[in-house]
């Protein structure tokens, strides 16, 4: 069993931290991990991607190839769309709604929005949680939470394979405490947003 | 590596901040028990001689730097090799396929070869954690310095690793005087010279029964070799076509890509017809493979980069390889799902955080320098980005350092520009001091633009000597919220009243006027002037506060957006609109706001 997440988002919003909570869950459940992530210029709101794989087994390449990932947590629209090809044929997609616009957009005065991103990734997959990002930081007071936010949405797919409590643990051992009771409320708010849905 | 070095008994470690290496530093530093001497240097080529100084004295060290530091490095490591070394010293060189962030796609194995010295090259972090000890008993066991290069995708990234249990310490038996040995003489290099090339054929063939030099025999006509990450690709790619598919193939992993381990080659090249070799960077393994076959008179064709192959430029990956595989092997490639055409996805190139001093330092000189003729030499940092549009305040940027020195010679052509040089305070400290003082000594005309951030903020947040905090208690200073140790701190301002400049100037660049008249005048005097841009890295502080625009009042012209580009700022509806998570609260766009629309909480009046 090898499930390979890829996490992409813009420098600043946590992907790497988020796709360290992966590895380490999964480390500390005796898998073997491996990630590779993008650094470095790309802090600068630049795009960011990483890679996480968990196995039973000793993993090779610490890339996903593409068309063979299992989920693709995307902290922005756009930046889905623009990793979709490592996703596979019957993938799960947890995307943030929210389209974070670069300066290259504001200046030449483009109207994007993300929302041609959104209708494309539901057009042409079956299994895309939309995770309304804003929302989540406003309820839990913190727009530190939108990365545990995307986890949880992940977790609940069952895709991840981190169980919900499995990602509680994580925060618990992870980060920092004064940050624990946000998280756990983000966790749970996500959960009771996805079971509304089904 | 870190770690590895750690459990090697390392004594002492120095380095220079550099994607991506940074972090085997500061991971010894974090897990330093005191003993361990840790520090960043002022720049690779004075980490590489302290390292030297203290294997000299039988200490183990450990020197990190990114490839394009080892160019700095140079100096020391090409003498280091004739006059070598007591205790072991490895030299973590990390290389950057793609490049993702470098100048260069040089290669450290290519380095070794130059500079006649072994290199090992991990393909993963275990193999890391377990070659670093190798290493430190190589460079003991021949006398020798010995390069180590990872690649950005061995570097950033976790993994769970095996680490040994326990380990030893070295104790270094300190200095022993030998003339013979430690001062170099044209003589001396001689005599070395003769030993180094009569050492590195026989060092080949014993590295050829090292462990992680193997080499898998099977029947066919064809192989492949292969090294570093691109070995993990190339197992990615058996599991992914299927190990069936590769029974006929033998292969051929190279992980001391010099000296070449021939005896290795030799066994692999046997009966083989094609081989296909697959690596970064450098054709380095393709091209010992041909020598091989030429030296021995083999018939086998080798493909890689210089036949065209696989790419000449740019990392491997995945699908890369196995596309390179399934065509060499005559393998079906697998069917990729063809997806309806995407959507348009902004282009988002890295752009300075919303906040970050140097947009306002970079927006001053622009408008001092509005209607004159100019030109901005920059450096390597984060204010490279100054570059971007609509800033557009960056013309040069070659290399550390260079950015002094540049307008320099600009200046001497261009008689009739201003020359600007824009330099961090790390780099300042790195390389810039020198080219200060040929400026000085010359009669140069330029305008020093000094970004003291105090840090190093593109690699992370390193200490520098104007911080005057060291790697012995950082991570502990950290905790405490400390950041300076002014007794310790080295004062940019007195480095350049000690050259001899007379105009020093220091101003918070977020006084917008004060700024921009500033460098007004330094433009104005003849001779070296400097302007220091004193605001601290908004990464390490918390936000002052949140701006936002009042719309009411917002004429929608978008100045905030076209003069400054402010990554906080986007239009909503023909309105100005401040991103509240991502807004520092500097204070600049408030500054170049024509009808006072922005200000704290919905508008300059509130």
């Amino acid at each position: 069993m090898t499930k390979s997440i890829l996490l992409c988002g813009v420098g600043g919003q946590g992907t790497v931290k988020a796709s360290r909570i992966i590895a380490l869950s999964g480390m500390e459940a005796g898998l073997y991990a491996r990630t590779a992530e993008t650094i470095g210029m790309a802090q600068r709101g630049g795009s960011v991607v990483s890679h996480v794989r968990i196995s039973d087994s000793p993993i090779a390449s610490p890339m996903i190839p593409k068309h063979t990932a299992d989920v693709l947590i995307a902290f922005e629209p756009g930046e889905a769309v623009r990793c979709i090809d490592y996703l596979k044929d019957d993938g799960v997609v947890i995307v943030n709604n929210k389209a974070v616009k670069p300066v290259t957009a504001s200046l030449s005065g483009s109207d994007y929005d993300g929302s041609d991103a959104i209708k494309y990734l539901q057009d042409n997959f079956s299994h895309v949680s939309l995770i309304d990002g804003d929302l989540i930081c406003e309820k839990c007071g913190s727009d530190k939470v939108l990365n545990i936010a995307l986890l949880a949405g992940a977790a609940a797919s069952g895709e991840l394979g981190i169980t919900v409590e499995g990602l509680k643990c994580a925060i618990r051992k992870q980060l920092p405490e004064k940050t624990h009771e946000m998280n756990f409320k983000a966790v749970d708010y996500v959960n009771g947003l996805l079971k509304q849905e089904a | 590596m870190g770690l590895g070095a750690i459990h090697a008994g390392v004594n002492l470690v120095a380095g220079y901040p550099g994607t991506p290496s940074t972090e085997i530093l500061e991971t010894v530093a974090k897990n330093n028990d005191g003993s361990i001497h840790v520090e960043w240097s002022v720049n690779e080529k004075a980490a590489m001689e302290v390292a030297a100084g203290a294997a000299y004295s039988g200490a183990r060290a450990l020197v990190t730097m990114k490839q394009v530091g080892l160019n700095v490095a140079t100096d020391p490591l090409m003498s280091l090799a004739y006059v070598g070394v007591k205790g072991g010293l490895v030299i973590v060189s990390a290389d950057d396929p793609g490049p993702i962030s470098s100048q260069t796609e040089q290669d450290t194995r290519t380095f070794a070869m130059f500079s006649k010295i072994p290199v090992f090259d991990p393909s993963d972090p275990q193999e890391a954690y377990d070659m670093i000890k190798d290493a430190f008993e190589l460079s003991e066991k021949i006398g020798s310095p010995v390069l180590f290069r990872p690649t950005t995708r061995v570097c950033h990234g976790c993994a769970s690793i095996d680490v040994a249990d326990s380990y030893k310490k070295n104790v270094p038996e300190g200095f022993v005087k030998d003339t013979m040995r430690w001062v170099i003489f044209p003589r001396t290099s001689f005599l070395n010279h003769e030993k180094i090339e009569k050492r590195n054929p026989a060092l080949g063939e014993e590295l050829s029964d090292y462990k992680f030099n193997s080499v898998v025999k099977r029947n066919g006509k064809k192989g492949i070799a292969s090294g570093g990450v691109s070995w993990a690709y190339l197992n990615e790619a058996v599991s992914q076509l299927g190990d069936d598919k590769f029974n006929d193939t033998s292969l051929f992993r190279v992980a001391t890509p010099f000296p070449f381990p021939e005896k290795a080659a030799l066994k692999f090249l046997d009966g083989l017809d094609e081989v296909l070799c697959l690596e970064e960077l450098d054709p380095v393994i393709e091209r010992a493979l041909i020598f091989t076959a030429g030296k021995y008179h083999l018939k086998t064709k080798i493909y890689g980069k210089l036949d065209g192959t696989t790419a000449a430029a740019g990392e491997n990956s995945p699908e890369s390889v196995i596309r390179y595989v399934s065509s060499f092997l005559g393998i079906e490639n697998l069917k990729a799902g063809e997806l309806p055409e995407k959507p348009k996805t902004p282009v988002r190139p890295p752009v300075l955080c919303a906040g970050c001093p140097h947009r306002a330092s970079f927006y001053a000189v622009k408008q001092a320098m509005k209607g004159r003729k100019a030109v901005f030499c920059g450096d390597i940092g984060c204010y490279t980005l100054g570059n971007a549009m609509p800033l557009d305040m960056v013309d040069t940027c070659l290399c550390m350092g260079a950015d002094v020195t540049i307008a320099q010679g600009i200046r001497a052509i261009d008689k009739d520009t201003t020359a600007f040089s824009f330099i961090g305070d790390s780099t300042f400290f790195a390389s810039g001091i020198t080219g200060v003082i040929n400026a000085v000594y010359n009669h140069n005309d330029i305008v020093l633009i000094v970004l003291d951030n105090s840090t190093t903020a593109m690699t992370g947040h390193q200490p520098h000597p104007g911080t005057g905090i060291t790697m012995m208690d950082f991570f502990e200073k950290r905790k405490q919220g400390i950041r300076e140790d002014i007794a310790n701190a080295v004062s940019i301002e007195n480095i350049l009243r000690g050259i001899g400049l007379s105009f020093v100037e220091t101003v918070d660049p977020f006084d917008q006027k004060k700024a921009i008249d500033t460098v007004k005048k330094a433009a104005c005097e003849p001779g070296v002037k400097a302007v220091i841009f004193k605001a601290p890295c908004i990464a390490l502080e918390k936000p002052k506060r949140a701006y936002s625009v009042d719309t009411d009042k917002c004429i929608g012209c978008r100045k905030c957006i076209t003069e400054i580009g402010c990554p906080a700022i986007s239009m909503n509806e023909g309105k100005a609109e401040i991103e509240k998570s991502l807004c520092y609260g500097c204070s600049l766009c408030e500054t170049i706001c024509p009808v006072g629309a922005i200000g704290v909480k919905g508008g300059a009046d509130d």
